[in-house]
């Protein structure tokens, strides 16, 4: 009698907090979920919409585009240059803070403000640093370097590298801290007794305690970099120069014209990518011992 | 020995300095410049030679005086990104703490796999979402209208992950102190998990704030008709030929954004830590 009280009272339990998360859960089905279906039945059919299957065609037609190809491509140079490079700024600012010197917040607290700035405002900096006439051009005359073009040349690429890395650091600071953090203290005070030079405790304890962190940070940094079409577009406008033509562009430029079968077919490739990157963080995560969500 | 570990720290101070300073620069350019007079700002940076230089010489007001008075267009523009914002920051906030007290306090079936939906969606690009609510909103014919950009920013998963694991951190003890004293569900809500987790909710709110304060590819693709555009995408249009004017406009656009961040950067911080997934 009593057990039945208590399943009856759980079950209440359970509705309860089903029902407080019934909002968000519908706004995931029909915003995301159905729709991420239906553009699934749309990347396997005829683009005409009569229906017709036509099986994996649509997506061996975006493979082979030139446009898509030079979109991924460029994502996957942009991808492999700009997210070591944040994470080793990012984690080597975080080590000079980690100290916990005086200013330890101050300087914290300046690193994200990037974050925060609307990119159109800023852009207009960037146009006077990096135009013909512009700032670091002249910097390169006085050095005694030839200047060159930054913004219509393949240094566009380099430019956007350098502003996603100014964006989006001061979020990887505080994610590499807060791994730098979680060390416990004591780990360092045992080395130190034992000897261990400041190089050898990096290499034996920092370092490896922070790799899951930095597995995370990876994930997330690549997450960002998609972001950087804020940069690029109001920068360099919707068709820029080849070498910062990627998947954003790709889709935003597929939605000018409501290309359907190629957004479709993008997007599912995108979702691919980014689901198996996050399952392997998970698995990562699984096998270091750490089970709870 | 003493004397090296000083050098060290100025090594490192200077370091630090030159990264701040690196962040900070772009806004006190915009600051200063957004004071020149039109002609200075020509003369520095449009015409020939540049002129570098961060201390205006001809202090001036016009350009303020221009988009804050003379022209309600800019300022038009500002309340309407401004209520755009806000609706979508009330609407994810309700949906992000009913959500985030019943996933962080309450156990179902299938919690654990919507959860992981719940992340997934989260980490996904625009580029990936936009196709989905593209096609739902032609459907409901809402293509160009402003809930095309509302919806998906007030159902967006991230408030919902973010009080979730603020709210995980609440004693269970707390809220069956509460229940014994007879409140209900909602009330406990609202009286002890929202004001337990203050300062998650503070930072759902800088983080969705500058989220949308700054959106970019939402109101270009949903909304079709530029004269719709909030601030952050018409700011790019603003023409470059009055130069002293997109100084003045950039610094509209940062002035919302910059004072959330003098109030709540500790709650952005810890924000940004509570995504860690490790």
């Amino acid at each position: 009698m009593n057990k039945m009280k208590t399943s009856k009272l759980a079950r209440k339990e359970s509705l309860t907090g089903f029902l407080f998360c019934l909002p968000s859960i519908i706004g995931m089905l029909v915003f995301f979920v159905v729709p991420f279906c239906l553009c699934l039945y749309m990347s396997f059919t005829e683009s005409t919409g009569n229906g017709r299957f036509m099986g994996l065609k649509n997506y061996a037609e975006v493979l082979k585009s030139a446009a898509f190809r030079l979109a991924a491509g460029n994502t996957l140079k942009f991808i492999v240059i700009a997210v070591p490079a944040i994470i080793l700024v990012s984690l080597f600012i975080a080590l000079l803070l980690y100290k916990k010197l005086r200013g330890y917040h101050f300087f914290r607290t300046l690193f994200v403000f990037p974050l925060v700035l609307p990119t159109a405002s800023v852009v207009l900096f960037f146009q006077i640093i990096f135009a013909e006439t512009g700032l670091l051009n002249h910097v390169l005359e006085f050095l005694g370097i030839t200047p060159t073009e930054w913004i219509n040349s393949p240094n566009a690429f380099y430019v956007l590298v350098i502003l996603y890395i100014w964006k989006n650091s001061g979020y990887n600071i505080i994610l590499s801290l807060s791994a730098l953090n979680a060390i416990p203290k004591s780990y360092y005070e045992a080395a130190d007794i034992d000897g261990a030079s400041k190089s050898v405790q990096f290499f034996k304890i920092t370092f490896p305690l922070i790799m899951p962190y930095t597995f995370f940070i990876t994930v997330i940094s690549i997450i960002n970099s998609f972001k950087s079409f804020r940069e690029a577009f109001l920068l360099f406008g919707s068709h820029p120069n080849k070498s910062i033509y990627m998947l954003q562009h790709f889709m935003n430029n597929n939605f000018q014209n409501l290309n359907y079968i190629r957004l479709a077919v993008g997007a599912i490739m995108i979702f691919i990518a980014i689901f198996l990157l996050i399952l392997i963080m998970f698995r990562l995560r699984v096998k270091s011992g750490d089970t709870e969500l | 020995m003493k004397k090296k570990s000083k050098c060290i720290d100025i090594i490192i101070y200077a370091v630090l300095i030159l990264f701040g300073a690196a962040a900070l620069f772009p806004v006190i350019f915009i600051a200063a410049s957004s004071l020149m007079d039109e002609s200075e700002v020509i003369r520095s940076y449009v015409v020939g030679d540049m002129d570098f230089h961060i201390i205006p010489r001809s202090f001036s007001l016009n350009g303020y005086l221009e988009v804050f008075l003379y022209t309600p267009a800019y300022l038009m523009k500002f309340w309407k990104s401004m209520l755009l914002s806000t609706v979508i920051l009330a609407g994810q906030l309700v949906i992000s703490c009913l959500g985030g007290y019943g996933f962080a306090k309450f156990s179902f079936r299938g919690k654990n796999v919507i959860f992981f939906f719940v992340i997934i969606l989260m980490m996904m690009p625009l580029q990936v979402t936009l196709v989905p609510n593209y096609i739902v909103f032609e459907r409901l014919g809402l293509i160009g209208s402003y809930a095309s950009v509302i919806l998906p920013g007030v159902f967006s998963t991230f408030g919902v992950f973010l009080l979730t694991q603020f709210f995980s951190s609440i004693p269970n003890s707390i809220i069956e102190a509460a229940k014994l004293d007879g409140a209900n569900q909602i009330q406990i809500l609202c009286r002890i998990i929202v004001p337990y987790a203050k300062s998650g909710v503070a930072s759902l709110c800088i983080l969705n704030f500058i989220d949308t304060w700054n959106m970019v590819e939402q109101p270009l693709i949903f909304l079709k008709d530029s004269t719709k555009y909030p601030l952050s995408v018409f700011l790019a249009n603003v023409s470059r030929e009055n130069l002293s004017i997109s100084f003045v406009c950039g610094i509209l656009a940062i002035l919302p954004v910059f004072l959330l961040f003098l109030y709540l950067k500790d709650s952005l911080i810890s924000g940004i830590e509570n995504t860690n997934l490790k």
